[in-house]
């Protein structure tokens, strides 16, 4: 009996002895490595295409008076909405975290409802409004209106997240008010400014809806003004290649500017909670500025969307065409935003965790894929699964996998940041407690970061339900999303017929946007 | 003359008052230790001298200058006060050499020099400050606070529990330490704590504070062996409250007749403080407790915890004093903290002796 019982304990022991061996193998990296090889694909499909091309082809695609046209179009475009939407976004963030201004948690609120309002409608908008909108400062103005909640929402949680004691630290040091917020709040606010930046510039880049409809031409609308003639040719192709190039170019100053240092609090205990400024006989001129952002990023899209509604009368709303997109776009959008929100989880944990050149690299090649227009990671998809397995092409699989590529940049952002404030040593002291390292890290850190991982989530199912060109080209045969249908009818000039698919667009991205809202709130503890 | 003045201070939270109007003088050069139990109102004073909050009413003066009445305020950047916060508050983005030199003009004359020599004040290596504030000790994190904090040579010091996150023995030394350094520097200094031997040994003035308002105000030594009432005895270290009648200056309490300490005007008190160290055990073999000498106490060894150091036991007392009400005066066991070499054993009977006074507690 009792040597039987040894036994049992012996091979208890061993068992768990090479259970602990396996367990040592570095989980985390190995799934970083493996989503960044999938996000490698639309590149790859890239650079097979130059090689097939041939380089004399390429050269002639590449260097033409077309292309630089394209390049400064591009170029002014990122370098005029990245700075305001920053200003923008810094001013409203200020205003209701820092400052006394009445209804700060409205206008909060209003500052990241513009999300709910797909970039295209908000162009669609502006147009039907004033007709003759076009160009340059038209892109900069709808672009600044369309995006600037990107910043806002990592800026104003990095606001309410500073410790305080460091603002009272400089002021005894001397320091007024105004160099205060310059030496020590905005260098904290570095790392939201830098994600945040780099978000906006990679939306203006992959846009193809908003400047579609003021006829401003970039890369992108140049890339599917091309495949939609010649379907998979060259030109398209090379023209993506350029836009990689501008992707590497961006991702290469967002690196640099970011750095590599520490901003989550040294010391213990918690952070008490930041005082507001009195803004005395500034609040009237304060509260001009939430109002025009609320008036120019909120007010013309109902009044535009509720004048055509009104035109339309009840014609307009065809109940079952409508609700049939409805079903296949949520779908498609919460299938999406999981799979997008789970792939980041190991590359978000490695660049706070392990960071490195190789993981580094990784997460580049991630952003890389996430930053192509849609029309390419399809069109690399489409080629993909056409060529090498066809039982896949035009499939749930193939569309899902599309949207986690397409939209996991979002999902990794907001990840990172909540991950960078979850303490290392809450981890450490899980695995000190005897947790394996995989539950140590469910235990705490992503436990701590799950508001951060709901807001990328959030933030992706918005994505996708406001998708359009990837959608067009890999969702199954019959299906007709939201966005799809709004496209058909406003490009038919229907845009009666178009306003309640806006209408809905709208209604069914608030709920996510309110989501996102009160996660960011959670998220510092309140 | 005093350096900071402090008048009918008063602060609300909404329905909270945090500061119930306070008075507080604190001499040039000398160091001021503001002890409470947590949420007493030390912390939120502090800032109110920092400039980092607007009284409620009151007045701040600092050598003369007004920060803060009915009129006007002085917001923290322009007051030249230094402060030192519980966990350092260092710029995390910065290094420590930039941390050090915040306060300094970013041209200022011999910054480097300067930065060098504050370091070395403080006690850092200065291979230290090419590092950032995540890679140092606590209680490096604490030195570099505080030499940021003298780079802008402030008159007054505010110290926020800056030694609380720090180890025993490294509390004891860096107290010393800062505590010398700020004395040669000539800087008037506050330190706001919650541990009352830590504002004993640190501070030649120190304000018990409760419920937003100072219990006692006084050096240390009074306030350790005259407190005016039993949270102060208590709250300042271990206390045997008596109750005692006051008769011709002398107390009448189950130890015997004690001498007063010329407290015996508060003749309402009707409790006196024995601090337990005045409290002499000595062991007695063959004591015939059923019939003592007049005068003389026994008692018997209830309970013996030896902790190191110190042990505490607990006496239960055999006999009661000589005057006729005694026995109903006569209370619970003492519980005495000795030293712990030679302390009587469970059983074992003592003589009980008490030296110096006793100290009438006023009612609360």
């Amino acid at each position: 009996m009792t040597s039987s019982y040894a036994r049992t304990d012996l091979e208890g022991t061993v068992f768990a002895g090479r259970r602990a061996r396996r367990r040592s193998v570095p989980w985390m990296a190995v799934g970083a490595v493996v989503v960044s090889l999938l996000a490698l694909l639309p590149l790859g499909f890239v650079i097979v295409a130059v090689f097939q091309t041939g380089w004399t082809t390429v050269a002639e695609l590449v260097f033409r008076p077309r292309v630089g046209e394209l390049m400064i179009n591009t170029v002014l475009l990122v370098m005029l909405t990245v700075p305001l939407s920053a200003a923008a976004a810094m001013a409203l963030a200020w205003l209701t975290e820092r400052s006394d201004l009445p209804g700060a948690r409205v206008w909060s609120w209003l500052a990241v409802a513009p999300l709910a309002v797909p970039a295209f409608v908000h162009s669609y908008a502006w147009v039907t409004l004033i007709p003759g909108m076009h160009g340059l400062a038209a892109g900069v103005l709808i672009s600044v209106i369309a995006y600037f909640p990107f910043l806002y929402l990592p800026i104003s949680a990095a606001l309410r997240r500073l410790d305080p004691a460091l603002e009272d630290a400089a002021s005894s040091l001397g320091l007024s008010p105004a160099n205060v917020f310059f030496r020590v709040v905005l260098p904290q606010l570095r790392l939201a400014l830098c994600g945040g930046g780099l978000l906006v510039a990679l939306h203006l880049l992959a846009e193809y809806g908003l400047y579609g409809f003021i006829r401003f031409d970039t890369f992108t609308t140049a890339i599917v003004d091309q495949f939609q003639s010649t379907f998979n040719g060259p030109a398209a192709n090379m023209l993506a290649g350029v836009l990689v190039s501008c992707c590497l170019i961006l991702l290469a100053v967002e690196m640099m500017v970011r750095g590599q240092e520490r901003y989550a609090r040294v010391g213990s205990g918690a952070a008490r909670q930041p005082r507001r400024v009195a803004l005395g006989w500034m609040t009237l001129p304060c509260l001009l500025v939430p109002l025009a952002a609320a008036a120019l990023s909120l007010g013309v899209p109902i009044l535009t969307v509720g004048r055509w509604l009104i035109a339309g009368g009840t014609e307009v709303w065809r109940l079952d065409e409508i609700g049939l997109a409805l079903g296949q776009t949520l779908v498609l959008a919460l299938l999406g935003g999981l799979v997008a929100t789970v792939a980041a989880i190991p590359m978000a944990w490695t660049s706070i965790r392990a960071p490195g050149r190789l993981q580094r690299l990784l997460e580049g090649t991630n952003y890389i894929s996430g930053s192509l227009p849609g029309a390419v990671v399809a069109l690399a998809l489409v080629t993909i699964t056409v060529r090498a397995i066809p039982a896949l092409y035009q499939t749930l699989f193939t569309i899902v996998v599309a949207y986690g590529l397409l939209f996991l940049p979002r999902a990794l952002v907001s990840l990172r940041a909540s991950i960078a404030q979850a303490p290392v040593e809450l981890e450490r002291a899980a695995s000190n407690l005897g947790r394996p390292p995989l539950k140590a890290l469910w235990a705490t850190t992503i436990r701590l970061s799950a508001p951060g991982a709901a807001a990328g989530m959030a933030l992706s199912a918005l994505g996708i339900t406001n998708e359009l060109t990837a959608t067009q080209m890999l969702a199954p045969n019959g299906t007709r999303t939201l966005a799809m249908a709004f496209w058909n009818y406003s490009g038919e000039i229907d845009y009666a017929a178009a306003a309640p698919y806006a209408a809905i667009m709208v209604a069914m991205s608030l709920p996510l946007t309110w989501l996102l809202y009160v996660q960011s709130k959670r998220m510092a503890g309140r | 003359m005093s350096l900071l003045e402090l008048r009918g201070l008063r602060k609300n939270y909404g329905p909270v008052t945090a500061l119930a109007g306070l008075d507080l003088s604190v001499a040039p050069g000398s160091r001021t230790a503001i002890v409470g139990p947590s949420g007493c109102g030390k912390t939120t004073l502090l800032r109110l001298i920092a400039g980092f909050e607007a009284p409620d009413a009151g007045s701040i003066a600092l050598d003369g200058k007004i920060f803060a009445n009915d009129t006007g305020f002085v917001p923290a950047h322009l007051r030249g006060v230094g402060l030192v916060a519980q966990d350092g508050a260092l710029f995390p983005h910065l290094s420590i050499a930039e941390n050090i030199g915040f306060g300094l003009g970013r041209r200022a004359e011999r910054r480097n020099e300067r930065i060098t020599e504050l370091a070395y004040i403080v006690g850092l290596d200065s291979r230290m400050l090419k590092r950032r504030p995540h890679e140092l000790s606590g209680g490096q994190q604490q030195r570099v606070a505080l030499a940021r904090a003298l780079a802008m040579k402030p008159r007054l010091m505010l110290l926020d529990e800056p030694f609380s996150a720090l180890d025993t023995g490294l509390r004891a030394s860096m107290r010393k330490a800062v505590a010398e350094l700020l004395e040669t520097a000539g800087i008037t200094t506050i330190l706001v704590t919650h541990d009352q031997s830590e504002a004993l040994s640190f501070a030649d003035q120190v304000a018990v504070m409760r419920e937003g308002a100072f219990s006692q105000v006084g050096t240390p030594r009074e306030l350790y062996f005259k407190p005016r009432d039993r949270m102060v005895a208590e709250f300042l270290g271990d206390a045997l409250v008596l109750p005692a009648r006051i008769i011709d200056g002398c107390a009448e309490t189950s130890l015997g007749r004690l001498a007063l300490d010329g407290s015996a005007e508060r003749r309402e008190g009707g409790r006196v403080m024995l601090r337990p160290e005045q409290v002499v055990l000595e062991r007695e073999t063959k004591a015939d407790t059923t019939a003592p000498q007049p005068g003389v106490l026994y008692g018997e060894v209830m309970e013996a915890e030896f902790a190191g150091a110190t042990s505490t036991v607990t006496v239960k007392l055999l006999n009661s004093p000589g005057f006729p009400d005694a026995a109903a005066i006569s209370s619970t066991p003492l519980v005495l903290r000795r030293a712990g070499v030679d302390t009587p054993a469970v059983g074992e009977t003592v003589r009980i002796r008490v030296t110096g006074f006793a100290h009438v507690l006023a009612q609360v």
